[in-house]
């Protein structure tokens, strides 16, 4: 955009569009913050069109998202998930790695975490701990290695990463499928049997005896799980060698290459720590939150944590807050109709926000011209 | 014999739907601008034309209508990545998420609509007699086959034998050049965005009226929006090639449809007719295929130093030189 392209004559005003030199800490926030007032209204406006009433829908996802201790565990539950497919996005995006496969590596993630149990891998007789690491592991390699095809593809034979992550998603899902209608159904039904308590992620309710202020409250360990991933995500990027080569293989991977880097290593690491990161959070919802292995574990958690990671600007404590007004997004617009709302929100929301890197970039103002 | 001609009958029909999609995808990449919304696009196109043809029973009303609101809805991207330079990508996924959530909250109750007024079959005299080709071909197709048959060469003429094309190729390749001689780059590249949004909005419009009536939320396009830019690097960004590989991939999307009805098959019993549950190893074949497509796509376009426009994925910023 050049400077005037978009300054035409005004009534003694002028709009001037100029460069930034500098950009202020505080204008990233305020122009997400901005960014989201503009979708939500945007999005009122077209739920007013439709003969929706977007006050109640709103207020009704503020509500039953944040508005008890009681919902308050619900959002969470829905934000653990995002918060690891967040990272795991937020990874792979620092490096210019498009990997739009975390829907289907949390798949894999819950496939693995059930096929130890289901699988009888590990007997449900086990420990706890025993049962849920090899679980967490299990469900980590798998998701590692739906990253790892599209990231060999990417790495050795340049095939676009984008479209190999996308297919690998409808692949998974049929794979998923295949097991929960054909191997491990349930008396026909479209789902495992229930995991052995061994097989649960501890959660809030389960201490009630002890406290009984936690009755009733579903958040469970995953969120230690999440926040860990999050000190180990913030490592890798701000403090080790690995990530100041993920950051300039990102930035210029030119210099990149001059300097050294192995970027084909890079690229393939990358994509199975993204992979793993992902898988991780489908094991994480197995078992923490159904307990089984069945279709709908997903809501679009994949796809939101695109949103996520963006929205955060590639931070891993920002994509841990993000995923909380997520969370409750997810919860309370489920109950919403029409039922592509939340996802419609969404979509408004990643719009407005690289819409408005624009200001981040370019200054507007109001000037009067000096008289010719 | 019979049964080949049947599938791939029905093939060139599935694939007439890929077939617009690639192209459009196709006039906005040569443009310069990466699209990944196509199938959002697709999806607002197939409910526009879904509703409208409910509403008025007019079928050609109802693909006019998908085109001009898919084109309408990829402005979006337009203003984003080319006014505001932001990134194509992601851009592109944030159109996809509009759409499919434009298409489902306006979709809301369509599908109890059933399928009403079609799009006009014809057979065409003559070419319909051709042994073999006539059947498969010629014989009762939707008008939209007829249309693709049609457009593909009118595009591959349009983009390599014209003046337009030139400019087309030119706001790709180079940009800043193009610029030099007087193409107005900001404008064209919102122009092709907008015929890229029509084109997968006529797709989309394909499937809900003629292809398979209705409209099912997302699974009426089931991700084909995203096989659509696989095939077009696969395309080499070639209208003719992405034809092929349209009608290539409908035929394969037909026949593990049909490979899951007969209960012998070659004269043994079909395994995927006494387990159905082999079915959902059949639905990742097209997905699996479109890998191996990339991959034979990129492998030909390394070797013979063929590739994407130059300035394929990279906002035109005037006077910062540059592609």
């Amino acid at each position: 955009m050049s400077e005037t392209s978009l300054s035409r004559p005004r009534v003694g005003f002028q709009l001037k569009v100029e460069p930034r030199l500098d950009v202020p800490r505080w204008l990233p926030l305020v122009v997400n913050i901005g960014a989201i007032v503009a979708s939500l209204l945007i999005g009122a406006i077209i739920l007013e069109i439709i003969g929706g009433n977007a006050w109640a829908a709103y207020r009704h996802i503020a509500l039953n998202a944040f508005g008890s201790v009681g919902v308050l565990s619900d959002t969470m539950v829905k934000a653990i998930p995002l918060m690891m497919v967040g990272l795991a996005l937020t990874v792979a995006f620092r490096m210019k790695l498009w990997n739009i496969g975390a829907e289907g590596q949390f798949f894999l993630g819950g496939f693995g975490a059930s096929l130890v149990v289901l699988g009888g891998i590990v007997p449900e007789t086990a420990p706890r701990w025993f049962m849920l690491t090899v679980m967490a592991i299990v469900g980590i390699l798998c998701g590692a290695i739906w990253g790892f095809v599209p990231g060999i593809l990417k790495a050795r034979l340049r095939v676009n990463e984008i479209i190999t992550t996308l297919m690998m998603n409808y692949i998974a899902i049929s794979f998923n499928n295949y097991f929960i209608f054909a191997v491990w159904s349930e008396g026909g039904f479209q789902m495992s049997r229930t995991f052995e308590r061994s097989a649960w992620l501890p959660r809030l309710a389960d201490y009630a005896s002890q406290v009984p202020m936690l009755r009733g409250l579903t958040t469970h360990a995953g969120l230690i799980i999440a926040l860990l991933a999050a000190v180990v995500v913030w490592w890798i990027l701000y403090r080790s060698r690995w990530g100041y080569e993920i950051k300039l293989i990102g930035d210029n991977p030119r210099a990149a290459q001059y300097s050294g880097i192995n970027i084909v290593r890079n690229t393939v690491l990358v994509m199975m720590l993204s992979g793993g990161l992902a898988g991780l959070a489908g094991m994480s919802e197995v078992a923490g939150v159904v307990h089984r292995l069945q279709g709908n574990i997903s809501p679009g958690y994949g796809f939101t944590g695109i949103i996520i990671a963006w929205l955060a600007r590639l931070n891993p404590w920002l994509v841990i807050i993000v995923s909380i007004l997520f969370g409750g997004l997810i919860l309370a617009g489920r109950e919403i109709q029409p039922a592509g709302v939340p996802r419609l929100i969404q979509g408004i929301i990643l719009f407005a926000i690289i819409a408005s890197e624009v200001l981040l970039r370019y200054r507007v103002r109001l000037v009067r011209p000096a008289k010719a | 014999m019979d049964a080949f001609i049947i599938v791939l009958h029905a093939g060139v029909a599935t694939g007439t739907v890929l077939l617009f999609a690639t192209i459009g995808e196709i006039f906005s990449e040569r443009a310069g601008v990466l699209n990944l919304g196509v199938e959002g696009m697709m999806l607002i196109g197939a409910m526009s034309a879904f509703s409208v043809t409910v509403a008025t029973g007019n079928g050609f009303l109802g693909l006019a209508v998908a085109m001009l609101v898919a084109g309408l809805l990829s402005l979006a991207h337009a203003v984003v990545t080319i006014s505001f330079q932001a990134d194509q990508i992601v851009s592109g996924l944030a159109l996809t998420f509009l759409g499919v959530g434009l298409s489902l909250v306006f979709g809301e109750g369509l599908s109890k609509a059933g399928a009403i007024s079609l799009l006009p079959k014809y057979t065409i005299p003559l070419l319909s007699q051709i042994p073999f080709l006539g059947p498969m071909l010629f014989t009762n197709h939707s008008v939209m086959v007829y249309v693709g048959y049609l457009f593909t060469p009118t595009a591959w003429y349009y983009i390599n034998r014209t003046r337009p094309g030139l400019h087309l190729r030119a706001i790709g390749e180079y940009p800043a050049a193009a610029d030099v001689v007087g193409i107005p780059v900001y404008a064209l590249r919102y122009f092709y965005v907008f015929v890229g949004g029509m084109l997968a909005g006529l797709a989309g419009a394909t499937i809900s009226l003629a292809i398979s009536p209705g409209w099912f939320s997302e699974l009426t396009t089931g991700g084909q929006g995203w096989i659509a830019i696989g095939l077009v690097i696969f395309a080499q960004w070639d209208p003719v090639r992405a034809a092929l590989g349209s009608y290539a991939f409908g035929a394969l999307r037909r026949s593990i449809l049909d490979l899951q009805g007969p209960a012998t098959l070659f004269g043994f019993r079909n395994p995927f007719f006494y387990n159905p549950y082999y079915g959902f190893w059949l639905q990742m074949v097209p997905f699996a295929f479109t890998i191996i497509v990339l991959i034979i796509g990129s492998r030909e376009s390394l070797r013979k130093r063929l590739g994407a426009p130059a300035a394929l994925g990279l906002p035109y910023i005037r006077g910062e030189g540059g592609l």
